[in-house]
């Protein structure tokens, strides 16, 4: 695991000449029954800061099968921010697998050469970079919380939780190329869209036959997504930790998410404890979310829960112990008991969206 | 039918507390524990062979004290238990790890033809999903990532099918034996041993395997000098460079402090005031 | 299951792993069975090693024991909320090796000691709890029942080493529900500080250690001590009262531990120090007179299980050893004669303990328990005024030191009657005899 390794001391750094040839940045563009995986939009949006930091071109890759939708999709990568598009169609490339998934991603990165390759921290992703870094024997990092290039030795320095998720650590792979690295959705923000930026593609075909692919997909069933909980895109969402002491009173969070019309989120311990489901769970184990409004009551604030939520725009939490780490990051910082302050938030919200109603 | 089950063992992360009153986190005195997400497959596979018979294998990568682990996997029920642990292994990360494993496994086959690889989704200390992957390559096994459910192996055919969780829905998959499966978590239902298992664990005499038993040649492949990827720094994260509007609240002011709060929330967050104007319309 | 075993042991603390030790390596074929996930998980103690009672089992522990640091320095304190009055006996006779007794951390020492008793060739199963006690139709104890599946297992003898909370005593008729006047709560805390500052903080060197009673108003009129014990690189500290108390106050084990943690002459000692962890557990208080029934057919009892704590000392894991070791001997006594384990012959073991120091202890201080419940002015008003006379005496201020004697007096007289002071003597001497 890469959190074993020992830390290197930096010294100065040769890169090994054969790799000096590897220059790109690609991301995967996954996609998924017509619809692109907005997690590579996201990615798209910091590859191109970290493609403007070395100095060369942000490329999408597009494996689908003949058809409309792979340009269509080149043409939305474009818009996001991509330079150029590699596209690679074959009937094979219908619907996910891993074997013709694999086997066309590294005939493209043996053949074009990139130094960086991005990929979402899906259920698709993952597999699929696991995958292909085992074939290109390369590193990779998973679940990487933040990006950035360590100029010096043109390396990517990629951050994640470690320790069970109560600390951070820097991984790099230095002398393998391509470096790969895995960020789960919404950890990154979703770029500006550009109507009209343009891009080229690049074609490269697949040769392998469907007879020599051994696994078959037999059906896809689609989730019944009505009543499931839509965290990782909702505007507001109010989370209770642990420190309501009781599942009874998780009720607060609810009230409060009803006058908001806000998602319900939840801690890991509570998650454990049975007072929300998995799905509410906010965290590095669980959903990553990026609101606008994040309001957190009787939570620690501990890295773990910290990766899953840090990208919101406001945040107020509420925590009884002054030295709670949650202050260290959150906007608006209250220092009481939860179950007086939620309920007196709801009214106060309550009676903030009748007034602005009634304005309006 | 002979599966074999990779596990991990890692500090048990769920048993670091929280103090009941200053809320910091205890982590001193955490046992070890095997990976959660490994107990999936190791059910899984037991599960297999309650139903088609054969044997069941756990392995493990790791120091000496990795041991414990394995005997409680056996414990469960498994048949057989080895402990690939040498020195040389130190400091590898997941592409190290997987040639280890692989190395292994292709050394199990020899004596007992192995029809499926297991392994949990990831570890908890890793969090990669990297080295199930891994194995499936370097085997040159088809790899099922995600199952969620087996729903069939055939033993005669050589294929097994199973339900495979994607973003927006599941697959259906076929494939050929044999594979490598890394299971879903909330599958099923860790099974309790029996005492006799437990007797059984206790008194069993470990296998252990250093890099030549385990059929490794090259030692560039494994620990230190195999592993791509290298920890630069470990640190906790700073503080926001701006600190939070702090207030501190006893029970009388709660009501006034809410409203004072969204007032001062809609001047500094003009896009949370839009957010809530949205709402109210 | 068909297999049967001579001896099982229930639990893996102190008393559970003395007892299985000693028979295993008496060569008794022994099962020893545990709830918690590793032996000891469910183990809290301050903690002292007492060396004696060790040796006796284990004669080298020293060689291989993880052991904090031997205590050369005791000091007792009487508090008040400022203050403390204290007398302090630190002696270079307790620095001469093999040393009197240590500090340990429980999860160290017991991952140590139950590796012992494997070694010795007992089996060891942990994350099993025995359900209920096997016995045949004459009513005698033949075996136990686990939670697992195929959970029967027969053995000639079970000795329950199962803790204070023994629901398995309870079960079985040896023992009543616990007396909530017969149990302390008691929370500790660990404080990582370096080995450096411990020792200059605490004046000592090297694995030299210190240990810290204190009683008074730290406990709120409440039945109950608190501690401070220097480890390695670590500080414990912790606070109990009777869970009798705790139930007729407000405050909660935790409050009291915050509060003993900030007077102003414990904070200094923690400053700067990382807490890493915290437990909370039950300790036997009731004395002599809780306790239990502790043998019959086909069973015995050790340990905490049987009450057997010296809550004036606070000695208990000494007396859960010696508990264990001398079960133990019972049986392979029993064993090699080819007697069965009926009550008529493990009475032997109740002879035994009552000539040793475990039941004299208990005996001796049997009536303070009682004592102390009916009379909290030991608790509050004497470690008030003692407090408040030593500062009095001690602050030079002008005044003539017979007025002062006489305000002492007075202060005294003040709070107690002359024959209540004088009550008071006679009855602390009563219980201490």
């Amino acid at each position: 695991m890469s959190n074993n390794a020992p830390v290197k001391k930096k010294r100065k750094f040769e890169l090994d000449p054969r790799l000096a040839a590897y220059k790109g940045v690609w991301v995967f563009i996954e996609h998924e029954r017509g619809q692109v995986h907005p997690v590579s939009w996201e990615l798209l949006g910091e590859g191109r800061k970290l493609a403007d930091m070395l100095g060369v071109e942000l490329a999408g890759v597009v494996l689908a099968a003949p058809g409309d939708d792979g340009k269509r999709f080149c043409h939305d990568a474009f818009a996001y921010g991509a330079d150029l598009c590699y596209l690679m169609e074959s009937p094979v490339l219908k619907d996910y697998r891993n074997d013709p998934f694999t086997r066309g991603m590294t005939e493209l990165v043996n053949t074009y050469q990139p130094e960086v390759l991005l990929l979402g921290a899906t259920t698709q992703g993952r597999d699929l970079a696991g995958s292909v870094a085992t074939t290109l024997l390369t590193g990779l990092t998973a679940d990487c919380t933040s990006l950035t290039i360590d100029l010096d030795n043109r390396s990517l320095a990629a951050t994640r939780p470690t320790f069970g998720g109560s600390l951070l650590c820097t991984i790099v792979t230095l002398n393998y190329r391509p470096q790969m690295a895995t960020v789960r959705p919404r950890v990154m923000a979703m770029p500006e869209r550009q109507e009209g930026r343009g891009g080229r593609i690049v074609e490269h075909p697949l040769a392998m036959a469907e007879e020599s692919i051994i696994t078959k997909v037999l059906d896809y069933i689609p989730d019944d997504s009505r009543d499931k909980p839509q965290l990782p895109f909702a505007d507001i969402i109010v989370s209770g930790g642990k420190g309501l002491a009781k599942a009874e009173n998780f009720q607060l969070v609810w009230d409060l998410a009803r006058v908001l019309g806000a998602e319900v989120g939840a801690s890991r311990p509570v998650v454990q404890a049975g007072w929300a489901e998995l799905d509410r769970q906010v965290g590095q184990s669980g959903k990553t979310v990026r609101p606008k409004l994040y309001i957190a009551a009787g939570i620690s604030g501990a890295i773990q829960h910290r990766v899953g939520m840090e990208g919101a725009d406001c945040i107020i939490a509420i925590n009884n112990d002054p030295n709670a780490p949650i202050f260290d990051f959150a906007h608006y910082g209250i220092v009481g008991d939860a179950l007086q302050i939620l309920p007196a938030l709801t009214d106060a919200f309550r009676q903030k969206l009748a007034t602005t109603r009634r304005a309006g | 039918m002979h599966s074999v089950v990779c596990i991990k063992q890692v500090p048990d992360s769920a048993q670091i507390r929280v103090h009941p009153v200053t809320n910091t986190i205890m982590r001193q005195g955490v046992p070890a524990i095997i990976n959660p997400y490994d107990l999936f497959a190791l059910e899984e596979a037991l599960r297999l062979k309650d139903k088609h018979g054969g044997r069941v294998t756990v392995i493990t990568m790791g120091p000496p004290q990795a041991e414990a682990a394995l005997r409680k996997a056996l414990s469960y029920g498994a048949d057989e238990i080895i402990l690939v642990t040498d020195k040389a292994f130190a400091g590898a990360d997941t592409l190290a790890t997987s040639f280890a494993l692989a190395s292994a496994i292709r050394k199990i086959h020899e004596t007992h033809p192995v029809t499926l690889v297991f392994t949990g989704k990831q570890t908890i200390d890793g969090d990669t999903a990297q080295v199930g992957p891994g194995i499936a390559k370097r085997l040159e096994l088809q790899l099922l990532t995600y199952v969620s459910r087996i729903n069939e192996v055939d033993e005669g055919e050589g294929t097994i099918t199973v339900e495979r969780r994607a973003e927006g829905g599941v697959q259906l998959l076929k494939t050929a034996l044999p594979c490598l499966v890394t299971m879903l978590e909330g599958t099923n239902d860790m099974r309790r041993g029996s005492l006799p298992d437990q007797l059984r664990a206790a008194r069993h005499e470990m296998t252990r395997w250093d890099r030549v038993a385990a059929g490794i040649e090259d030692v560039t492949r494994i620990g230190l000098k195999g592993s791509p990827t290298v920890v630069n720094k470990v640190f906790t994260p700073s503080p926001r460079a701006e600190k939070a509007e702090m207030v501190t609240v006893d029970s009388g002011r709660a009501a006034d402090l809410a409203v004072e709060l969204i007032a001062r929330l809609g001047q500094r967050f003009p896009v949370v005031e839009a957010e809530l104007a949205r709402r109210a319309g | 299951m068909s297999e049967k075993f001579d001896v099982i042991v229930v639990g893996a603390g102190a008393s559970g792993n003395a007892a299985a030790y000693t028979l295993a390596k008496a060569g008794l074929k022994v099962l020893q069975l545990e709830r918690g996930e590793t032996p000891g998980a469910k183990n809290v103690q301050g903690a002292i090693l007492y060396a004696d009672a060790l040796e006796r089992i284990i004669p080298d522990f020293r060689e291989e024991a993880p052991l904090e640091r031997h205590i050369i320095e005791q000091r007792m304190w009487v508090m008040d909320e400022r203050s403390y009055v204290g007398s302090h006996f630190r002696s270079d006779d307790f620095n001469k090796p093999p040393y009197n007794r240590y500090t340990i951390i429980r999860a160290r020492f017991d991952k140590w000691f139950s590796d012992k008793v494997k070694e010795a060739g007992a089996l060891v199963i942990c994350e099993t709890t025995v359900k209920e006690l096997l016995r045949d139709d004459a009513g005698k104890v033949i075996g136990v029942e686990v939670d697992r599946a195929d959970g029967r297992i027969h053995a000639d003898l079970v000795i329950l080493a199962d803790g204070v909370n023994s629901t398995l005593a309870r079960k079985a008729g040896f023992r009543p529900e616990l007396d909530p006047k017969h149990v302390a709560l008691a929370v500790k805390e660990i404080h990582f500080l370096p080995k450096d500052v411990i020792e200059s903080r605490f004046n000592i060197q090297d694995e030299e250690g210190v240990v810290i009673e204190m009683m008074g108003k730290i406990t709120h009129g409440m039945m109950g001590t608190g501690f401070l014990y220097t480890n390695s690189d670590s500080i414990s500290v912790g606070v109990g009262c009777l869970l009798s108390d705790f139930m007729e106050q407000k405050i909660t084990p935790y409050q009291l531990l915050e509060q003993l943690k900030a007077h102003p002459s414990v904070a200094p000692m923690l400053e700067g120090g990382e807490m890493k962890e915290y437990a909370a557990h039950l300790i036997p208080e009731g004395g002599y007179n809780a306790i239990p029934q502790i043998y019959g057919d086909g069973w015995m009892i050790v340990g905490d299980s049987g009450m057997f704590v010296n809550a004036v000392h606070r000695e208990g894991s000494n007396l859960a050893m010696t508990t264990g070791r001398i079960a133990a001997e019972t049986a392979i006594e029993l064993s090699r004669a080819g007697k069965a384990m009926s009550a008529a012959n493990l009475a032997l073991y109740r002879k035994r303990l009552d000539d040793s120091f475990v039941i004299k202890d208990l005996k001796k201080y049997k009536d303070l328990p009682d004592l102390l419940d009916t009379n909290k002015q030991f608790l509050t008003t004497y470690p008030e005024l003692l407090n408040r006379s030593a500062y009095a005496m001690l602050k030079v201020d002008g005044e003539d030191k017979r007025s002062k004697q006489k305000d002492i007096y007075r202060g005294f007289r003040a709070e107690r009657s002359l024959l209540g002071l004088l009550g008071d003597a006679y009855k602390l001497w009563r219980a201490f005899r």
